[in-house]
């Protein structure tokens, strides 16, 4: 049985009070909170581990290392990757993205290639392909999106040309929550030979990712928003294409050997891992994911969408709400608005009484642009709400609604 | 009245509140009596960038008092605004210049003027110095 109560008692955080209210917290689209499991792994790495990683001969660089290198094999087994080397330790899913769009760009795309995304981007899986395309005349092309918020398969289809060298797409959408067709997305891609990567930001946290069954070229995630601390991410990619791409950094621990010459690289996933990574981070992923999955990434799945159902049905009850984004498949987080209010307003107010909400572009400004509106405000879901929290926050936007009239 | 008799005036009136409710109630009541400023000032020119919510604020100086007018999409944002214009508007510029606006965290939004908030609030008082300054610098 999925005990919320008792598994908010592991996140010491959901305890406290903001504003004499308490903490009901509705943000975890933007980052979650961290189970006291994670906090203990950062401060025993700290106060007793603490030491760089590889090549180093003594005790504590051998365990440092040693949870590092098991971090990793939590990664591979979380999201059934077919092998370690294939999982690269980044600072987060941003890096992740621009690490793939520098270097597949700079190896293989040319003046004319094409690239497709889709609409509903994040600004981190849009901006660095529009630099990367700039950088070598490339055309970005974009799935389009109807007023639901669900993508349009078919225009994806005719997006294709012989031109088109790589697609990179949002797995669930920040600001709709629209859980995107990737299996269809990937097999359409694979169908004209173009490799894709999916970016599992919002999606890591509330499904189970499998990497091999997908058959996606590139999955991308932060750790912060899957129970993990900030500063740490993955890109897994095939064996196959990340042999094949270049480096992203130089620096220590990427190389195999260094004359003033010349350098050769060291093999994955080392190749894309320059200097010193996060390896206190990377515990406290593994850590993280080790809890995931203790609890059951499919419990926490069907949690979380009688939560999503319950907390779309509580909105919609209150008539100045309108939902924005109605795919029939929905997960993690639910935007709305208030008639006669900015997104601002009702988030200051509903910050006043412990209510934890975010507003404005969500970092996805032409979905903005597409809905026509200033911004959003936006509530998402974790693993410890609950559904008497939806109730009060329900009733307390439904006063405020009454209040802009 | 000068600025600090206006100010006493809204601290005793936000003293009636005890709920943070009622305060953003009667803000967003507030809203309603901003002098709005002339949609042809309503353009880049006087915009007022914050992260989340817009502002647009203009000034003109009569018979040596500077008058402002304003606007804004976020209601909340506009009510605080028009409690600085009524503070502010109709004195003189060296009253503005030299004013200290110690009603804001007398009635519990100095939240609102901190950079985070974003929402235009901290550049708009300081731009309505920028107004009473030049104002002051033609009369010499």
């Amino acid at each position: 049985m999925y005990d919320v109560q008792s598994i908010r008692n592991d996140f010491p955080i959901l305890g406290s009070t903001v504003n004499n209210h308490p903490l009901v917290y509705f943000d975890n689209a933007a980052t979650t909170q961290k189970p006291q499991a994670v906090i203990d792994a950062i401060v025993e790495a700290y106060s007793r581990t603490n030491s760089n990683i590889h090549r180093g001969i003594h005790t504590l660089s051998q365990i440092s290392t040693t949870q590092y290198e098991q971090a990793r094999k939590t990664v591979q087994t979380f999201i059934n990757a077919p092998s370690d080397r294939e999982i690269i330790f980044t600072k987060g899913v941003t890096e992740s993205l621009n690490l793939v769009a520098q270097t597949f760009g700079e190896a293989f795309l040319h003046e004319g290639d094409e690239v497709i995304v889709s609409a509903m981007e994040h600004h981190s899986n849009l901006v660095p392909w529009q630099i990367v395309c700039a950088r070598h005349k490339a055309t970005l092309r974009f799935i389009p999106f109807n007023k639901a918020g669900v993508l349009d398969v078919e225009a994806y289809k005719n997006l294709f040309t012989e031109k088109t060298k790589f697609v990179s797409v949002v797995h669930i959408s920040n600001t709709l929550g629209t859980v995107n067709p990737i299996q269809t997305l990937i097999d359409i891609a694979h169908s004209h030979n173009v490799p894709i990567m999916i970016d599992g930001a919002q999606s890591i946290q509330h499904c189970p990712i499998d990497v091999q069954k997908l058959d996606c070229d590139f999955f991308a995630f932060s750790g912060h928003k899957v129970y993990a601390p900030t500063g740490i991410g993955v890109l897994w990619g095939k064996e196959k294409w990340l042999e094949k791409l270049p480096p992203y950094q130089g620096g220590g621990d990427m190389i195999e050997t260094v004359t003033l010459e010349k350098t050769t690289y060291n093999t994955l996933p080392f190749k894309f891992e320059a200097g010193t990574t996060n390896y206190v981070g990377a515990h406290a992923l593994g850590v993280a994911l080790r809890y995931i999955m203790n609890l059951g990434i499919e419990n926490i799945q069907r949690h979380e969408s009688e939560l999503m159902a319950y907390a779309t049905q509580k909105l919609q009850e209150i008539p100045q709400v309108t939902i924005i984004g109605n795919a029939p498949e929905k997960a993690g987080a639910i935007s709305f608005e208030v008639a006669g209010a900015h997104p601002a307003d009702l988030g200051m107010i509903l910050d006043k009484q412990g209510i934890a909400i975010r507003t404005g572009t969500h970092c996805t400004e032409p979905i903005m642009q597409f809905y026509g509106v200033p911004g959003t405000a936006r509530m998402s879901f974790g693993l410890y709400n609950t559904m008497e929290e939806i109730d009060y926050a329900a009733r307390i936007i439904a006063r405020v609604a009454t209040m802009f009239e | 009245m000068s600025i600090n008799e206006i100010q006493d005036e809204i601290i005793e009136e936000f003293s009636l509140f005890d709920d943070w409710m009622d305060k953003y109630q009667y803000l967003i009541d507030l809203s309603k009596n901003l002098p709005i400023i002339d949609e042809k000032y309503k353009q880049e020119n006087y915009l007022i960038k914050g992260c989340q919510s817009q502002v647009w604020l203009f000034a003109e100086e009569k018979d040596g008092k500077v008058f402002f007018t304003a606007d804004s999409d976020a209601i909340i944002t506009k009510g605080i605004i028009s409690l600085l214009i009524r503070v502010m508007s109709g004195q003189t510029p060296q009253d503005i210049l030299d004013c200290d606006l110690h009603f804001i965290e007398a009635i519990g939004l100095k939240e609102n003027l901190s950079p985070t908030r974003s929402n235009g609030l901290l550049s708009m008082i300081k731009q309505m110095k920028i107004y009473a300054l030049a104002f002051k610098t033609q009369e010499k």
